[in-house]
């Protein structure tokens, strides 16, 4: 194994012995293959640069590269922004380490050296950044090879499979071009995405958010803290913005909108579905701090002549997301609240029960202008999930859920 | 009938003008909220540099050349302002710490020696605050075995178990105290005419105690570390470059406001010690006694009070932007807003630097004085390093984009960093060589604990 900073700089010789010039950079080829250093750029000072092609590398050691070409076969190097450049886009940067969920700074890039008929091949196969890896770039040229490779071998390693590795590119072309997935990012869960982007710089924030699709950039929008979510989405097109804040639910974009520059979030209503912009106009109404600028619309709303099959059999057949299932909430004939069910009470149920014999005591609801510390109180007297907000004319509008609760309160504190 | 719909028309009507005051006053606040949101960093780091040091160096300034050193001031806030401006700039576009920065361009050996250079430093600079709130104590009858360490825990606990928004508040607040320095100054009763004059007139002399006077107000106001703060705090701040415009106001009131504190300070040493004669004050301690018979016991006290508030707040916030600074740097967690398992290195740089620098200061017979020249010579040493490096970054269009200085910025900019190099290498030069030059024996080299 040789590490990434022992062979920049390395002296390369060709196939005669002559010395030909010094590693300048190390380029991976995504397009040819994901992990393997592909050409190394051998600076020859006042000359052009000239390239060796992986299959031109006859052995690698610190400080030392073989060729197995003479120098005249070496091609000339012309820049090409879809390699990856271990010094400059990888060495001392940051990357995202999406085994461990945490935004990391690159010290050394460790290689894996495999002989294949005649010539070797280096591999990426971690990245470094713990202590040995700066520890070795401290003393390089200072102390000995073999001292710093006795005094590392002592220090606790902090490595990162190459696989976990997730480059950050804030330009999104280049990002296309050096095949960085998101396929693995948006795998994280959205609270940790949300906790990592908070670290980033707003260029690459935006470059992420870009590349993932919208539902799962909605999910990450919606835990954004307040600042950064509307400093992301004035960035974005405000089309783009509309088909991701059309993924978050109704309650989450209202917020977000409301934080928005005026202009901003005219342009974006503008630019969401009508339906959906409407939902989210309508919460818009509501001050913030009130049970109306607090609640959600999507809740399920059924009769209260219904029988638990019944409504279990419209649960599945409208596919509605376990997320809005907290409660239940009934009607009367005359479209007045009439209770909310919970979902433990109706899995408790008969199918055949009348969904009115299921309603929890006491019957709870706020009106929209009820102030959010009222709010908090009944959620703490009556250890509520969720809550049904009504009109004037005591129809079911929407509903508080306890995880809107929980945020607001973390926020006061 | 008739009135009932007047009158609900009329209703309606007032509703209506009610709800367009209510939606302007809305937006209104809304403006002032988006500023308030932004403002802080320039304003705290602008005064946190009238640290100990730097009070004790203004109040001999005053004493010895009375308002002469006034027109000064006005040179030395665009010099802070252009310097601070460029860091709140980088902080705000790039979203990325100074020391974020120098590792991600000059690689990591030139980043390590700037963070050991950091520590170095800032250790120095952490006693010279300590010291200042055992000087101040010793004014209001406190001793310094009591004073010292209550300081350190007082500062350790505020920041350990404050959020970032708790701490800023905290330091906002600390800022409004400097204010106990125009009510010394109002106290002194100074001739206000001519010291205005004296501010907008430069009037230079070329004696040798005079200058190096001068170089002892650049040297003390301008320090390296606080770049590192002010850029950190914008991007903890999470100030985008929508919202630069507040930033760069911020920027600019802070060096303002952070100048006309040192004008109250020289001017009320200028008052009433150079007035009577006392031209030969050692400390920010000695000028508060020399005050209390001069301008009555209120002025003195106000004027040690000053000094305590100035050397706790440099206090928490030194250690706290090296400990930034470092994690950084070197790629360790760090934050205020991370718990402590998180972030050990950051926690445990943090505790040690003020446990560390609180604790020398409490060694009988420490030779504080010479850990003062250390902090002076290490802040000389370090400023170049950190301005070049500043400058570069700023200049490099892949990072900054649009937002690189402009020419005429970077003439301003780099003839402010050269003067002040050059007066920084001339202090350091002084204090290296020849400690007993008339200013600086008189300020900084001289403590009450020689």
């Amino acid at each position: 194994m040789v590490h990434a900073t022992e062979v920049l700089g390395a002296e390369a010789y060709d196939s005669l012995g002559n010395f030909v010039g010094r590693v300048k950079e190390m380029f991976i080829v995504p397009d040819e293959q994901p992990n393997r250093i592909s050409r190394l750029l051998l600076g020859r000072g006042r000359y052009r640069p000239l390239v060796a092609r992986f299959d031109q590398i006859e052995s690698v050691a610190p400080g030392r590269v073989s060729l197995t070409t003479e120098e005249s076969a070496l091609e000339l190097y012309h820049p090409n922004d879809s390699w990856l450049a271990v010094q400059k886009d990888l060495l001392d940067q940051q990357i995202i380490d999406t085994n461990g969920r945490k935004v990391v700074r690159v010290n050394d890039v460790d290689l894996a050296d495999q002989r294949t008929n005649g010539n070797t091949e280096l591999r990426i196969t971690q990245v470094d950044v713990g202590l040995p890896g700066a520890v070795r770039r401290l003393l390089q040229g200072v102390v000995s090879p073999t001292g710093i490779r006795r005094l590392q071998n002592r220090l606790p390693q902090r490595n990162i499979r190459w696989e976990f590795v997730n480059l950050i590119e804030p330009d999104p072309l280049r990002r296309v071009k050096l095949r960085i997935s998101s396929d693995r990012l948006a795998q994280l869960h959205p609270a940790d995405l949300a906790d990592i982007m908070e670290e980033l710089s707003p260029d690459e924030r935006q470059s992420i958010i870009g590349s993932l699709d919208e539902e799962t950039a909605g999910e990450i929008l919606a835990e954004l803290d307040k600042r950064l979510q509307s400093q992301v989405v004035e960035k974005l097109d405000p089309e783009k913005a509309a088909d991701i804040i059309e993924e978050m639910s109704p309650d989450a974009a209202a917020d977000l909108i409301q934080n928005l520059e005026p202009d901003t979030s005219k342009e974006v209503l503008e630019e969401m579905e009508h339906r959906e912009a409407q939902e989210v106009e309508e919460l818009l109404r509501f001050a913030e701090n009130t049970a109306g600028g607090m609640m959600t619309t999507e809740i399920v709303v059924v009769g209260e002549d219904a029988t638990r099959g019944e409504v279990v059999d419209y649960v599945r057949f409208h596919e509605i997301p376990p997320d809005q299932l907290d409660n239940i909430v009934l009607i009367n004939r005359d479209a007045v609240f009439a209770g909310a069910v919970t979902v433990a009470h109706l899995l408790l149920a008969k199918s055949d029960q009348r969904m009115a014999e299921l309603v929890s005591d006491p019957l709870l609801s706020v009106a929209t202008d009820a102030r959010d510390k009222d709010v908090f109180e009944l959620f703490d007297k009556y250890n509520l999930r969720s809550l049904t907000v009504v009109s004037e004319n005591k129809c079911p509008l929407g509903a508080i859920t306890v995880d809107d609760v929980v945020s607001r309160l973390q926020a006061q504190a | 009938m008739n009135t009932w719909v007047t009158l609900t028309n009329a209703f309606s009507a007032w509703k209506a003008r009610g709800k367009e005051f209510s939606h302007r006053g809305h937006a209104w606040r809304r403006r002032i909220a988006v500023f308030l949101a932004v403002v802080g960093p320039g304003i705290i780091t602008s005064n946190v540099d009238n640290d100990a040091g730097g009070i004790s160096t203004y109040s001999a300034a005053g004493a010895q050349f009375g308002y002469t050193l006034l027109w000064s001031l006005i040179p030395m806030t665009i010099a802070l302002y252009v310097s601070e401006e460029m860091c709140a700039r980088m902080g705000v576009v790039t979203g990325k710490g100074l020391s974020d920065l120098i590792r991600e361009e000059f690689g990591f050996r030139s980043t390590f020696f700037v963070m050991i250079a950091a520590l170095l430093v800032d250790l120095f600079n952490t006693v010279a605050e300590f010291s200042g709130v055992a000087e101040a104590s010793e004014v209001m009858h406190v001793s310094k075995y009591v004073s010292v360490p209550l300081a350190a825990l007082a500062v350790w606990l505020i920041v350990i178990y404050g959020t970032y928004r708790i701490v800023e508040k905290v330091f906002m607040v600390a800022c409004v105290f400097y204010l106990s320095y125009m009510l010394s100054a109002f106290l002194a009763k100074p001739d206000w005419l001519y010291a205005a004059r004296q501010t907008v007139i430069p009037s230079v002399h070329f004696n040798a105690p005079y200058l190096v006077m001068l170089i002892g107000l650049v040297g003390t106001t301008i320090a390296p570390w606080q770049f590192f703060y002010l850029q950190a705090s914008f991007v903890e701040k999470r100030v985008g470059p929508r919202q630069y415009k507040h930033a760069k106001w911020d920027v600019m009131f802070g060096s303002i406001s952070c100048m006309v504190i040192v004008f109250f300070i020289i001017v009320c040493c200028a008052a009433t010690l150079n007035v009577h004669g006392l031209t030969n004050i050692s400390s920010a301690s000695d000028a508060a006694k020399a005050l209390i018979p001069l301008a009555g016991k209120w002025a003195g006290w106000l004027f040690a009070f000053g000094l305590l508030n100035a050397s706790l707040f440099a206090a928490s916030i030194l250690p706290l932007s090296t400990a930034h600074v470092i994690c950084e740097g070197l790629g360790f967690e760090a934050g205020l807003d991370r718990k402590f398992k998180e972030a050990p290195a950051f926690y445990a740089l943090y505790t040690g630097l003020i446990v560390v620098g609180a604790g020398i200061v409490l060694i009988p017979k420490a030779p504080l004085w010479k850990i003062l020249i250390y902090s002076q010579v290490g802040n000389g040493i370090w400023l170049p390093v950190v301005l070049i490096f500043i400058l570069l970054l700023i200049n490099r269009r892949d990072l900054m984009g649009e937002h690189t200085n402009t020419v005429g910025f970077n003439v301003v900019a780099w003839t402010a960093s050269i003067i002040m190099i050059i007066l920084t290498a001339a202090l350091m030069y002084l204090a290296i060589f020849n400690p007993s030059a008339a200013g600086l024996s008189g300020t900084l080299l001289c403590s009450p604990f020689m």
